[in-house]
């Protein structure tokens, strides 16, 4: 047996890369397979646009386009409605590098809203403290809420995807009884039928909005949440804390034996993404919503949990998907506007996720085929057993 | 009837569909899949079941287009999942959105005339006193459970396929270099999900409420979660969980009608709260497959 021999994984995903034929052609199959599955993804749309409608397929993307970018005031909407969504995003990501899937992002965001509600609308603060207290007391409610989980986890090990996704429907049920008691959070008005929602958060305590309505108009929650991002990419990225959250969830054995606590690490990482969320609804709820009703987060966590998962190597890029989730959200209100049935964006939306989904699955197949043809072909000249043979 | 039996049998009703899928998704979870796209298996499987009652003109044919409806999402899921190596919550949720907008979109474009499964009285016995009414007067989909129930333990627990299956969920490098196919057994277990979730999305809209609604399930898959759970992936144990959300709701919707004022968000929160509990307290039991909701990628050599 020669020392020379590629026997490792490593070894040969390394030989692999000298072997193929170079990045330039790797990155164009890349675009490639990226450009062939968008537009599956949109034929498969077309055609149940026209099997289940006489509309035009056309019509259809053009409206979702028209109501999300075309226009100025358009891509403010998209930005107010991606910026809860990237924040929720950030603590997703924070979770899955400790290797733990924090599937409550909606509970937290529930709860996160919640408490900020309460606080804004019940404890009667002057107006400078408002608007920060509340934001401050919607990010402790979503910690709160994953720190529920967190203690489980540590305490008598209930797996976090498991209690997180458990959470999320007893916060539901929260919301629900708070919204319908008039002691907590419904609204106090007497003259008219009590709705199962909150009060209007007077507009002096609103995050302010930049630029007037008929033009470009956003939310300034859109700074606090790029402001975030840049703080999770630097602190993911550049500190000891991001190298200790990474180490533990590529190794948890390796992490204790360096000295890094589980508990400590993991479980502050669950409980900061669940302040993050929790953040995210205060937003909402500050920033575009001004009342709390049942279905006010509207599964922006759903969202953020996805925006995680499909960015989840490269915190950078939640940004621009947590954009296009906006940019989804912002077409389809005005899709509705049009007279198409509005669930039509919620079948285009998932299709295109889907198709932005198996490029990298795909390579990930070839990739794994041609290192393994490779071994073979390496074996084969070293005239030792084929690896992989028995399989 | 009185009303232990009424609520009984509402108890009953509400808990069918959810025990079909947990049947399915008790197996799934014990070769290793935590498979979060039930609800869109059940809403698929509630409305084609419609609408395939309502093109053939019969319950039966519809049952049998609902599992179809339910296995084409498991298998885009398994395939995604456990073909390549996209992430099973990604594709859970996404399959979940993508399936609750189609057929809320498909219901307002598509005009169905529906039928609904017929009743079946139990001869003598429906005369029993309290359990008579819940038991033995049902739609005779209800009355699948007791073949799908016990067919389903048998796989798992007799069968050769049942044990690599098991081994997967445990320790799948160990079932990998004992030469089982670890992915291609949490395939065929999700394959069994969707047509079992699909079969109770089905018992739902044609075996009970004769139509389709939008939303119908309403979370209902996510409770089939929590079922399994609960029953510390055991079948009876996810049986006695579907009933316990099934019985909570028939609770919720009755309790007002006798006089009791509990606050029903109470009711509904309870059986998560006692999922949660149970595996906090059970937790030396450890019957949670080692392997849960761990992708399985074979090393290349």
């Amino acid at each position: 047996m020669t020392a020379e021999a590629p026997t490792t994984s490593e070894q040969l995903v390394a030989k692999l890369a000298t072997a193929s034929a170079g990045r330039g052609r790797r990155l164009l199959v890349n675009v490639a397979l990226y450009v062939v599955c968008m537009i599956g993804a949109l034929a498969v749309a077309s055609v149940i646009i026209v099997v289940a409608t006489d509309a035009d397929p056309f019509d259809v993307f053009h409206a979702m386009y028209e109501g999300s970018l075309s226009r100025p005031s358009a891509i403010g909407l998209t930005l107010d409605r991606a910026m809860p969504i990237l924040i929720t995003a950030l603590g997703g990501v924070i979770a899955s590098r400790a290797a733990m899937i924090n599937i409550g992002l909606e509970g937290q965001v529930i709860v996160g809203g919640l408490l900020g509600a309460v606080v804004a609308l019940k404890l009667g603060l002057p107006v400078a403290a408002n608007l920060p207290l509340t934001l401050v007391a919607s990010a402790l409610g979503g910690a709160l809420w994953a720190g529920l989980a967190s203690l489980l986890r540590f305490w008598r090990n209930v797996d976090v995807v498991i209690s997180t996704l458990l959470l999320n429907f007893v916060a539901v049920e929260v919301l629900s009884f708070a919204l319908n008691k008039s002691y907590l959070l419904q609204e106090t008005r007497d003259n008219v039928q009590l709705l199962p929602q909150s009060d209007r958060l007077p507009s002096a305590h609103q995050l302010t909005r930049l630029g007037s309505p008929p033009g470009f108009s956003v939310s300034s929650g859109i700074f606090i949440s790029l402001v975030l991002a840049g703080i999770v990419i630097f602190a993911l990225g550049r500190t000891r804390w991001g190298f200790r959250l990474k180490m533990l969830g590529m190794n948890p054995n390796a992490a204790r034996a360096a000295g890094v606590s589980m508990a400590a690490v993991g479980g502050g990482a669950l409980v900061l993404s669940g302040a993050l969320a929790g953040l995210a609804g205060g937003v909402i709820f500050t920033g575009t919503a001004f009342r709390i009703q049942p279905g006010f987060s509207n599964n922006n966590g759903g969202d953020g949990l996805l925006v995680a998962l499909i960015a989840r190597r490269n915190v950078a890029a939640t940004i621009p998907v947590a954009f296009f989730f906006g940019a989804m959200r912002a077409g389809g209100g005005f899709l509705a506007s049009t007279g198409v049935p509005r669930y039509l964006v919620d079948v285009v939306q998932p299709l295109l996720v889907l198709a932005a989904l198996l490029p990298p699955a795909i390579l990930f197949v070839w990739d794994r085929r041609k290192a393994l043809r490779l071994a073979r072909e390496e074996a084969a000249a070293h005239e030792r057993p084929a690896l992989g043979a028995a399989a | 009837m009185n009303d232990l039996s009424i609520i009984l049998s509402s108890a009953i009703r509400l808990t069918a569909p959810l025990a079909f899928a947990g049947a399915g998704e008790y197996v799934a979870e014990r070769g290793g899949s935590l498979i979060i796209s039930i609800e869109a298996m059940m809403i698929s499987g509630a409305f084609f079941g419609i609408f395939g009652s309502s093109v053939f003109g019969n319950p039966a044919a519809g049952l049998v287009v609902g599992m179809v409806a339910g296995l084409v999402v498991a298998l885009i899921h398994a395939n995604l999942s456990y073909r390549l190596d996209a992430n099973t919550f990604v594709v859970g949720l996404t399959l979940n959105v993508l399936a609750l907008g189609l057929t809320s979109f498909l219901l307002e474009t598509i005009d169905m005339t529906p039928h609904r499964a017929g009743e079946i009285k139990v001869p003598l016995v429906h005369n029993l006193p309290v359990i008579g009414d819940p038991l033995f007067v049902n739609r005779w989909t209800v009355y699948l459970l007791i073949v799908v129930v016990p067919l389903a333990w048998y796989l798992v627990q007799r069968t050769r396929w049942g044990l690599e299956l098991r081994a997967c969920g445990e320790d799948p490098q160990a079932a990998d270099v004992t030469g089982i196919d670890v992915n291609l057994r949490r395939r065929q277990s999700v394959y069994l999900l969707g047509i079992l979730a699909g079969l109770g999305g089905a018992a739902l809209s044609v075996g009970q409420v004769g139509l389709f609604n939008q939303n119908m399930t309403a979370g209902r898959g996510f409770i089939v979660n929590a079922a399994v759970i609960f029953g510390g992936w055991r079948l009876l144990g996810t049986m006695a969980g579907c009933f316990l959300f099934g019985a909570a709701d028939a609770l919720r919707l009755a309790l007002p009608a006798i006089g009791y004022t509990l606050p029903p968000q109470v009711l509904i929160a309870a059986p998560y709260v006692a999922a949660l509990l149970a595996l906090c307290f059970f937790a030396k039991r450890n019957t949670k497959p080692e392997a849960l909701a761990r992708p399985f990628v074979r090393g290349i050599t």
